[in-house]
């Protein structure tokens, strides 16, 4: 019933943004100006499998799992 | 994991097929009594404008002499392997990506199906993706061919990327994930004092609970700042039904020397409190229902140093390539437990009284991207 409400409350978010992308309020930064964050230094998974191989290092040693960004898979390699 | 890898390129650039790719990675992690390392292929194809495949093969090679493993038995080799398959098609400003991750070793086999959508909004300001993971695995036992036990797993993900400014970006991350089965280790065991044992203490199996509900929630941010070069910050906040809350905390900053060369560095801290069922040492045998002493369950802090540098070359003059990246990234780890003893430690000690173990391990990833 948790996860249920946690869905629930999570689709929620979802249909609100789709209802915030149809309405009036116009994109704030322009395509052309997006050259700063297309930049790779602006990238959360700049190095592919590496960055995704951390993901595993930590959850091998730690019991926090999920939400590394990217949504990770289970790998149950636990 | 592997499905991690595809999907975080992918969520990166929604709305966009990921690149055609060869992704090779050689990771090394060597600390606390292991030593684990191997190689990783991950290649990308795209068939028409609208679909991209990709394959990866992936190598843990293990070497254990963990406390674990010392305080019982003695140390092993063995080696998992993992395969992934997954298609990306684009449809619209959406992604559709499924995907297929197979890992086998001596004595488990995880298999992990995958499904996510990922849309486009507002001019591309924002990017929502949504995830859905079940897997399956075999739990087997060396040394006894009949036990055969089971876990499923499943995972509810939900990410929000948002362009705040021309300059700074935002996301948010939440998971779900529930897990149903065999869910501990048929090798660990526990112990619990023993006024008649020599050691004072004895033995028995680890019993864990047949169901576990986690959920994480992390914001991200980064900004790029005046000169090329960017800061990030993270936080993560995790809780499960075992009785398990932690939090993480990171900062990095990336640093542009010229159009090739970049240096990176970031700090990262780990801190969790321990299992209801955990303990170091129980007061004898069965004292409770669910009995754990897996020091991942303990409470316990870590941090992490971790550095790198990466060259860059675009626009290539080598026949067939695109983009080159290559990066060396070497992380620091120190995990200190709480409430885990080291019964290993020189020394006479009383059970309950030998010191609390913590030890350091350094993971070295050397990665080479070709875009083609």
């Amino acid at each position: 019933m948790r996860i249920l409400s946690i869905l629930s409350s999570l689709s929620l978010v979802a249909l609100l943004l789709m209802a915030t992308g149809c309405s009036s309020v116009k994109p704030w930064v322009k395509p052309y100006e997006r050259d700063n964050l297309a930049d790779p230094v602006m990238s959360l998974s700049r190095h592919g499998t590496a960055d995704a191989y951390m993901h595993h290092v930590y959850q091998a040693r730690e019991s926090a799992r999920g939400a590394e960004g990217g949504s990770g898979g289970g790998c149950g390699c636990n | 994991m592997a499905l991690m890898a595809l999907l975080t390129v992918q969520s990166a650039t929604a709305a966009t097929l990921p690149v055609d790719k060869v992704d090779v990675l050689y990771h090394r992690y060597d600390g606390g009594g292991m030593v684990i390392d191997g190689p990783s292929v991950l290649v990308r194809k795209g068939i028409g404008p609208q679909v991209s495949f990709s394959g990866q093969y992936y190598v843990d090679s293990v070497s254990a002499a963990s406390v674990d493993v010392l305080a019982t038995a003695s140390a092993y080799e063995e080696e998992r392997t993992e395969y992934t398959v997954g298609v990306d098609y684009l449809y619209d400003k959406a992604i559709l990506s499924l995907g297929y991750t197979n890992s086998t070793e001596n004595d488990y086999e995880a298999n992990t199906l995958y499904f996510s959508v990922s849309q486009e909004f507002f001019g591309g300001m924002s990017t929502v993706t949504m995830g859905y993971a079940s897997g399956w695995d075999e739990v087997g036992k060396v040394g006894n061919e009949t036990f055969s036990e089971e876990a499923d797993r499943r995972n509810y993900q939900l990410g929000l990327s948002q362009v705040v400014t021309r300059n700074s970006l935002v996301g948010l991350d939440l998971e779900v994930v529930t897990d149903e089965g065999y869910l501990q280790n048929p090798y660990r065991v526990n112990r619990y004092i023993d006024p008649n044992d020599s050691t004072l203490f004895e033995t028995q199996p680890e019993r864990y609970p047949e169901t576990r509900t986690s959920t994480s929630v992390a914001l991200r941010a980064l900004y790029y700042l005046p000169y090329r070069a960017s800061i990030r910050g993270e936080y993560r906040y995790f809780s499960d039904t075992w009785g398990i809350n932690a939090h993480t905390m990171e900062l990095g900053y990336v640093h542009g020397l010229n159009q090739h060369w970049t240096l990176e560095g970031s700090v990262r801290y780990y801190t969790q409190s321990e299992a209801d069922f955990y303990s170091d040492l129980f007061p004898f045998a069965n004292s409770q229902t669910h009995l754990a002493r897996d020091k991942e369950l303990s409470s316990l802090s870590g941090t992490t140093l971790a550095f790198g540098a990466v060259y860059e070359w675009k626009q290539t003059s080598l026949p067939g390539i695109d983009r080159l990246q290559f990066s060396l990234l070497v992380d620091w780890l120190n995990f200190d437990y709480d409430n885990f003893r080291d019964v290993t430690a020189a020394g006479n000690y009383l059970p309950g009284e030998e010191p609390l173990y913590s030890f350091d391990a350094y993971v070295t990833r050397a990665s080479l991207i070709l875009e083609y």
